[in-house]
């Protein structure tokens, strides 16, 4: 029943999407009101139906009801609950539903929060996420049905990947797609943008939250899979520049380089058409990236089971929406009169030279990810392109970036004075030099890459510091600065973070690459060997069983010296249904760095063969993608940035910063 | 500020795209000079012998291991199998720990390249997620010549074996 219930509900879903797609668009060209309203009836409309279809297969995965297909080929009575719930969408159907599901959510909100946005925009901005509902919805049905029935139903399911049966995964996906499909709405304002034809601050101040919004939680989907990546493929990576990886990272970069963009259009009324560009270009790499991913064109070794019929149906609606809304842009974008003038020391300039990295970068990734599919098309082979490639780019384009990025938020709007800048970030440059050679001649040379890793990490932390100091006078009269950090707003405080959190970032990824411990070795209960100063002791083996695998589980115990630090206890796991063995590795995260250590096979004689690591400052990685986020809330939480914000508030109606 | 609008808006533009173009420009060349580890080719073992891969080249390796090839040496950390796309065979030599989905008879990616003895070794043998599917490249290209297993395979009840232990 409850699949009947689902698939009738999807039916609406599409009914409504269409209507809502047509209507209120001829209503904002004829100016006929009822229609326009009707925007935000179908919006709610779509909504309630979407979720009626989620909760239909969401039931009928927790009822565990094999007659539909969807269920018996991910489900499993013996699956504990958290992943027959994430089982809804660790599938291709399901996840397909969810993103319908949150792309209705998405145009509910703005329905809801935009209440005070003219009504022919919001009717506009209503109608382009509907048209979106309306392709996805009839890519599910056509060719993607998860309510197809099974019949006869058979007694027990396939169960769902054991490798993603992983509290990391389970939200992986959610957080992942709240990201891709929360940047549709940076896309159909854009839209709306350009068929009323006019870009005003204001309409960056519409568009930021969203995107800021999108942005956290992509940065959240992204840092979670490279953290289940990290811990559970126990590899001891957790980034492998693999096209479903880059494909998450592409939109990101570009989402990025949107907020600062947005900025500029808000505050100095410049960049308008950049910007509505870049929020078509960002959403358009969310949508490639789904492509790829369920397309399967491309080698990865995340990839998905694929059908060719799905990768056509999303080929053509790629085409459409892309081409489509280029066209529009390149009809209508001539017609944003620019203003604003800037000059090339500014905070403007700054921003910009932030936009042209972000994008090359997002673009070198795009050439790397897709440049095997054209050699393969032009027949001369297949061919990969690898780590060595992205990281290149990424040391090439990042680090000039990073280096602007200490002085950028130093330097005024219209017209900045480097010198003045460069005196406050003076101290920061000397530190960061420091270090650099600190470590270089710590190390004895050979470490060049490293140091300048370290040195810009750095260099960043220490430029945010400097700006906050400066900002609350620190130096000149220390006695009120902390009246004055109390006066910092919230959106302040969110870029310093965010932008303190990529230093940590970067420290964590120089430190943790240059000085992992590795030792590849067979032991027998009682050996020990030394990792990065820890004493790691082999204790044996014993069975474990679970509530759907059994196990083999490996018994260290760490010391450093002559003190105890903990118990690791990693696991080789069978799962029986469907048969499949998994990698627990075992991680203790100390302040310095994790110890990690995965148990491999027998190697005869009650030996078996381990991977023992120590990862230096690992941590920092997901430290600092969640000081991004935090930083991204933060930012999203002041006042000024609240939509419909004007009525009763005199004094945040506009406030320029610094 | 004493030029006009038109023009100061042109010459920015102009600046934005110089810069980018460089920019796109500087990393197309970087990769076709760091060609060698950057860019890898990604070969099925008849390939091997047409293109007549020379030692030490560096590139990816696909195929199906092959059944009953597989063994270990007595370190305990070596492995040896075959991967075969049913029309030439590749011995493949790895010292570390296996992904977890490595099995006879299916589908594996490895990277590395060939050393004197002709003999491949991986340095890294990666890992698929999902077991209905096969990495593209894996699937022997002279298809007709043997069945692949997971290709054969039904959905239910699929009867796949451990090589571990």
């Amino acid at each position: 029943m409850a699949g009947e219930i689902g698939h009738f509900s999807l039916i609406w879903v599409l009914v409504a999407a269409a209507i809502g797609a047509v209507l209120p668009q001829i209503g904002a060209v004829k100016g006929d009101t009822r229609l326009m309203q009707l925007a935000d009836r179908t919006a709610y409309v779509q909504f309630l139906m979407a979720l009626a279809a989620f909760a239909a297969l969401t039931y009928a995965f927790l009822v565990s009801d094999f007659s539909v297909s969807n269920v018996a080929a991910n489900s499993h009575t013996l699956k504990p609950l958290l992943y027959k719930i994430s089982g809804v969408w660790g599938n291709h159907e399901g996840s397909l539903l969810l993103w319908v599901l949150i792309l209705t959510l998405f145009a509910t909100l703005v329905s809801w929060r935009g209440a005070k946005l003219p009504l022919r925009f919001r009717a506009r901005v209503l109608s382009v996420q509907s048209l979106l509902v309306f392709g996805f919805v009839s890519f599910i049905l056509l060719t993607s049905n998860p309510f197809l029935r099974f019949d006869p139903a058979p007694f027990e399911g396939n169960g769902l990947n054991p490798l993603l049966q992983d509290p990391g995964l389970a939200f992986h996906p959610p957080m992942l797609y709240l990201g891709y499909v929360g940047l549709s709405v940076s896309f159909s304002f854009a839209i709306a943008a350009l068929l009323e034809g006019e870009v005003t601050p204001l309409w960056a101040r519409w568009v930021r939250p969203w995107t800021l919004l999108a942005w956290v939680f992509l940065t959240g989907g992204i840092a979670l899979g490279s953290w289940w990546a990290y811990y559970e493929l126990g590899w001891g990576g957790w980034w492998f520049w693999d096209p479903v990886e880059n494909a998450s990272f592409m939109p990101w970069l570009a989402a990025t380089a949107l907020l600062h963009s947005a900025i500029v259009v808000e505050k100095r009324d410049a960049l308008k058409s950049w910007t509505v560009l870049l929020a078509i270009i960002a959403f358009s790499f969310s949508l490639l990236g789904t492509f790829l991913v369920r397309s399967g064109i491309l080698t990865s070794v995340h990839a998905f089971a694929v059908d060719p019929e799905r990768g056509v149906f999303i080929l053509a609606f790629l085409a459409i929406v892309i081409g489509g809304s280029m066209a529009l842009y390149a009809w209508r974008a001539p017609k944003m009169v620019p203003s604003g003038l800037f000059g090339i020391v500014s905070r403007e300039s700054a921003l910009v030279v932030n936009n042209i990295f972000l994008s090359t970068f997002a673009a070198v990734v795009l050439i790397g990810t897709l440049y095997p599919l054209f050699v393969e098309a032009s027949g001369a082979g297949q061919i990969t392109v690898g780590p060595p490639f992205f990281e290149y780019a990424a040391a090439v384009l990042m680090s000039p970036l990073v280096v602007a990025l200490g002085i950028g938020p130093l330097l005024a709007w219209k017209r900045g004075k480097l010198p003045k800048a460069m005196q406050i970030v003076l101290p920061a440059l000397v530190v960061a030099l420091i270090a650099g050679l600190a470590l270089v001649w710590s190390q004895s040379g050979g470490v060049v890459m490293t140091a300048f890793g370290l040195g810009l990490a750095v260099w960043l932390l220490t430029a945010v510091f400097a700006e906050i100091a400066s900002r609350i006078k620190l130096w000149q009269s220390p006695g009120n600065a902390f009246g004055r950090l109390r006066k910092i707003t919230r959106a302040q405080w969110g870029m310093s973070i965010a932008h303190a959190g990529l230093a940590v970032i970067i420290l964590g990824v120089t430190v943790s690459e240059a000085f992992t411990d590795e030792q590849l070795l067979v032991m027998a209960p009682g050996d020990s060997t030394m990792v990065a100063g820890h004493t790691f002791t082999f204790d044996g083996v014993a069975p474990v069983a679970g509530p759907n695998y059994s196990a083999v589980r490996g018994f260290f115990t760490v010391a450093e010296g002559d003190d105890f630090v903990t118990t690791l206890l990693p696991e080789d796991r069978v799962y029986s249904n469907p048969v499949m063995n998994t990698t627990e590795a075992a991680i203790y995260p100390l302040f310095t760095g994790d110890l990690y250590a995965v148990i491999g096979e027998a190697a005869g004689g009650n030996r078996w063969s381990v991977r023992l690591y120590f990862k230096p400052m690992i941590s920092a990685l997901w430290a600092g993608a969640l000081m991004m986020m935090i930083g991204g809330l933060l930012s999203l939480s002041d006042r000024r940035l609240r939509l419909g914000l004007p009525t009763g508030r005199k004094k945040i109606a506009v406030k320029e910063s610094v | 500020m004493a030029a006009g609008l038109k023009t100061r808006k042109k010459q920015r533009l102009l600046v934005v795209s110089i810069g980018l173009t460089s920019l796109i420009g500087a990393t197309l060349l970087v990769l076709f000079a760091l060609g060698g580890d950057s860019l890898s080719l990604f070969l099925q073992p008849s390939e091997i012998k047409a293109r007549g891969i020379e030692q030490g080249k560096h590139f990816r390796l696909g195929g199906l291991v092959e059944s009953g090839s597989f063994f270990k040496e007595d370190d305990g950390l070596t492995y040896h199998f075959i991967v075969t796309d049913c029309a030439a065979s590749q011995d493949v030599q790895f010292k570390g720990l296996l992904p977890d989905l490595f099995r006879e008879g299916q589908g594996v990616v490895t990277e590395g390249a060939l050393n004197a003895n002709g003999v491949f070794v991986a340095s890294t043998v990666l890992a698929k997620h999902d077991e209905n599917y096969a990495p593209p490249g894996t699937l022997p290209k002279s298809e007709e010549q043997c069945v692949h297993p997971e290709a054969a395979a039904s959905t239910y009840g699929t009867a796949s074996y451990l090589v571990s232990g």
